[in-house]
């Protein structure tokens, strides 16, 4: 048995929950011929991928679901192999480069220039062209962007492009110059409250509508986090009435008392039990970035008015050098202590701005 | 015998490529470089080196779609026709491997071989197919300091023989004596009405229907990048034409396909920040001071929800400040400074979510 988020995933483009408008404007050109590339951009769990493997369907019929996986092995300039897998179908093949880490460019160009050399000697197969499908393109690095830009053009006839990203930010923009980009937003709590009610009835049985508004306010947005905190309530406590909880994970109570413990007390000891606090979260491979907006958003809930937008501001200061550095405990540490003492200036009135 | 020969009946109706799916971009590249908008300048000179058959090293440098690429590749198709294109032109981009070892190679094997010349083509017209080859290197910004080093000395023994044409957006990423060698084109992005024109012209060719507002819209969101202003165009009269019935193309698809952020979403945004948009403006009642954190982190976190880009959000709200009308000079620098510091840490791969907050936060803060 799978679970309910696999399951009760929409197949195609007819059976898509939301955003109306987008599917039918993806049938329209699936149907069209002449397909372009495109870039998927939106947030987590808005249905990024629902609606590409849907376009496929629609584009080539069901042999895309005959997935099988690959193993391949690429050789760098430097004689080192990688391995990569590559999920295909006869059609379509996905790749996910950040998994080659820093050889990425080397996988895309391969790749791609393989496929693109290759045509489609089928001459009754539904389409000319095989689509290549970029997980996480927003991770790609410079070197293979720029890679992707006379290939997208010169082997338009051979191949499609999808990138799937959660932010155009980071792509360079010849590349989204040549893409048609598809916003795909988040649903709004109504939808999610359709698509919630869809599953529940499909499962068989009835959503009230107070752990709905609860489980809608928790995903925040999140389409996947929707679903999964449905089944596992439904696993809880079968008849979904009474007082329920929605179980936060752990690492996020983790944070919270991280934050509790940084408002309680400002002192050069309680900053060493942060620091024993925040290396148990790194060494649960909670990515640093998330343990920062997690704990400031809480502090930040927690202190008066106009101590907030400080605290925001050095959590995006910190946030920028963590990236840039190496060590990341260095960097939250330094932003809990500017935080203690910010808090502590603000208290007593000491000001404190000589120890910057 | 008969499984060889070929069923005579059939036309050779494989791999064609149907100009129909062809990217317009590619369709409607300027054949000669008397049809490449704009660029008055550089193309007279070229144009006296199609008769004079003499032509310098040359560097192409501007921003994207400015018809850099376009230029040469005609200008050579011009000398060589289609022909002797193939043995006297060699074009490298960045989706070749392009190393140090390339360079030592490939472009010093195809540079070494002396041309044989043959003026008339195959379709009878005369080219005048100069006793020399072309070396196009696209994107040679993103050559590596080596393999540009390495290119000094072929450049100049092979000089007789072979002229090399580098094409890249950013001229101080060539090293210094390779741009000495050359001579130096500066494309400029292009102005509205060249591009106005040059879209029309594609859209009356493909038979679709554009308003002068339209077109507006096009040129705008694409900012003299007629590359980009030509796919929005065929990508918008795709969508448009797909629809049953065939619905005219509106200035709002081609922001969505743009991936603009729509004006009422900034409008609000900024409104939220404290800043006085022209639409609205009735100015509320002096929110209460408790609320604007909560206000401003819930505008942010609406607009991630939304999905729209952050780099795309900061350059939209940067117009909008720079050029208001009643704020004061010193609190629009106080914003730029912001807005450059949120650039560098976007460029840097910072979280999103995080900076919109903070810039959103320090523009309420300059603004009150």
């Amino acid at each position: 048995m799978s679970l309910w988020v696999d399951h009760y995933r929409p197949r195609s483009l007819d059976e898509l929950h939301y955003h109306k408008h987008l599917s039918s404007r993806l049938r329209s050109l699936a149907a069209s011929g002449d397909f372009p590339h495109m870039l998927f951009y939106g947030p987590p769990g808005a249905g990024k991928k629902t609606r590409i493997s849907c376009t496929l369907k629609e584009l080539f019929g069901p042999g895309v679901d005959k997935l099988k996986v690959d193993q391949r092995v690429f050789l760098t300039q430097s004689k080192r192999k990688i391995e990569v897998n590559i999920v295909q179908s006869n059609f379509h093949l996905e790749i996910t480069p950040s998994e080659a880490g820093n050889y990425d460019r080397t996988v895309i160009q391969e790749l791609l220039k393989e496929i693109a050399q290759t045509q489609q000697v089928d001459l009754s197969a539904k389409q000319r062209f095989k689509v290549v499908v970029i997980n996480e393109a927003d991770s790609l690095s410079r070197d293979a962007q720029a890679a992707l830009r006379r290939t997208m053009e010169k082997y338009m006839t051979n191949m499609r492009i999808i990138l799937c990203a959660n932010s155009t930010s980071r792509l360079i923009a010849p590349i989204k110059s040549r893409c048609l980009l598809i916003r795909v937003a988040a649903p709004d709590p109504d939808e999610m409250r359709g698509v919630l009610g869809y599953v529940a009835k499909s499962v068989g049985f009835d959503l009230p509508p107070d752990p709905a508004d609860k489980i809608i306010e928790d995903s925040n947005g999140n389409m996947r986090k929707a679903i999964l905190v449905l089944e596992a309530l439904k696993m809880q406590s079968p008849d979904l009435t009474g007082n329920i909880t929605i179980a936060k994970p752990d690492w996020e109570t983790y944070c919270h008392k991280v934050a509790d413990l940084i408002v309680q007390e400002q002192t050069p000891a309680r900053v060493m039990e942060v620091r024993t606090k925040f290396y148990e979260l790194l060494s649960h491979c909670i990515p640093p970035t998330v343990i920062l907006k997690t704990v400031a958003e809480r502090v930040v809930e927690r202190v008066d008015e106009s101590l907030k937008a400080d605290i925001m501001h050095w959590a995006a200061f910190y946030e920028v050098r963590m990236r840039l550095g190496n060590k990341k405990i260095f960097h939250l540490e330094a932003w809990v202590v500017k935080v203690m003492s910010l808090y502590k200036q603000f208290f007593y009135g000491i000001d404190l701005t000589d120890f910057d | 015998m008969s499984f060889f020969q070929v069923p005579s009946g059939k036309p050779a109706q494989k791999h064609a490529v149907d100009p129909a799916l062809q990217p317009w971009v590619e369709k409607y590249r300027p054949k000669t470089i008397d049809d490449v908008s704009s660029q008055e300048h550089t193309m007279a000179v070229l144009r006296k080196t199609l008769t004079s058959t003499n032509l310098p090293h040359m560097l192409f440098y501007g921003p994207p779609g400015t018809g850099k690429t376009s230029t040469i590749l005609a200008l050579s198709r011009q000398l060589f026709g289609p022909d002797n294109f193939r043995n006297r032109v060699l074009e490298l981009n960045a989706s070749d491997e392009r190393g140090i070892k390339v360079v030592r190679e490939k472009i010093k094997n195809f540079a070494r071989q002396t041309p044989r010349a043959q003026a008339v083509g195959s379709d009878g017209k005369t080219y005048p197919c100069p006793p020399y080859k072309i070396i196009i290197l696209d994107e040679a910004d993103s050559m590596t300091q080596d393999a540009q080093g390495a290119l000094r000395r072929i450049m100049e023994t092979y000089a007789r023989i072979t002229r090399f044409c580098l094409v890249c957006n950013y001229v101080t990423r060539i090293i210094e004596p390779l741009a000495s060698r050359c001579s130096k084109f500066r494309f400029t992005p292009l102005d509205t009405s060249s591009a106005g024109s040059r879209l029309s012209m594609i859209a009356t060719a493909e038979h679709v229907q554009i308003d002068p507002l339209v077109l507006d819209a096009l040129i705008g969101t694409s900012g003299g990048d007629l590359r980009r202003a030509i796919t929005y165009l065929q990508s918008a009269s795709r969508l448009a034409a797909s629809t049953n019935p065939p619905t005219p193309i509106t200035p709002s698809d081609i922001q969505e396909i743009a991936g603009v952020v729509p004006d009422a979403v900034i409008a609000s945004l900024a409104k939220t920040l404290g800043i006085d948009v022209a639409t609205a403006m009735d100015v509320d009642d002096k929110p209460t001071s408790g609320s604007n954190f909560e206000k401003i982190q819930k505008a942010v976190k609406h607009l991630i929800r939304e999905g729209y880009s952050a780099s795309q959000t900061l350059s939209q709200l940067h117009d909008l400040v720079v050029l208001h009308p009643t704020l004061t000079a010193r609190q629009k620098s106080r914003c730029a400074l912001v807005f450059a510091e949120a650039d560098k840490a976007l460029c840097d791969g910072a979280d999103e979510e995080l900076w919109i907050l903070e810039v959103a936060l320090r523009i309420h803060k300059a603004i009150s």
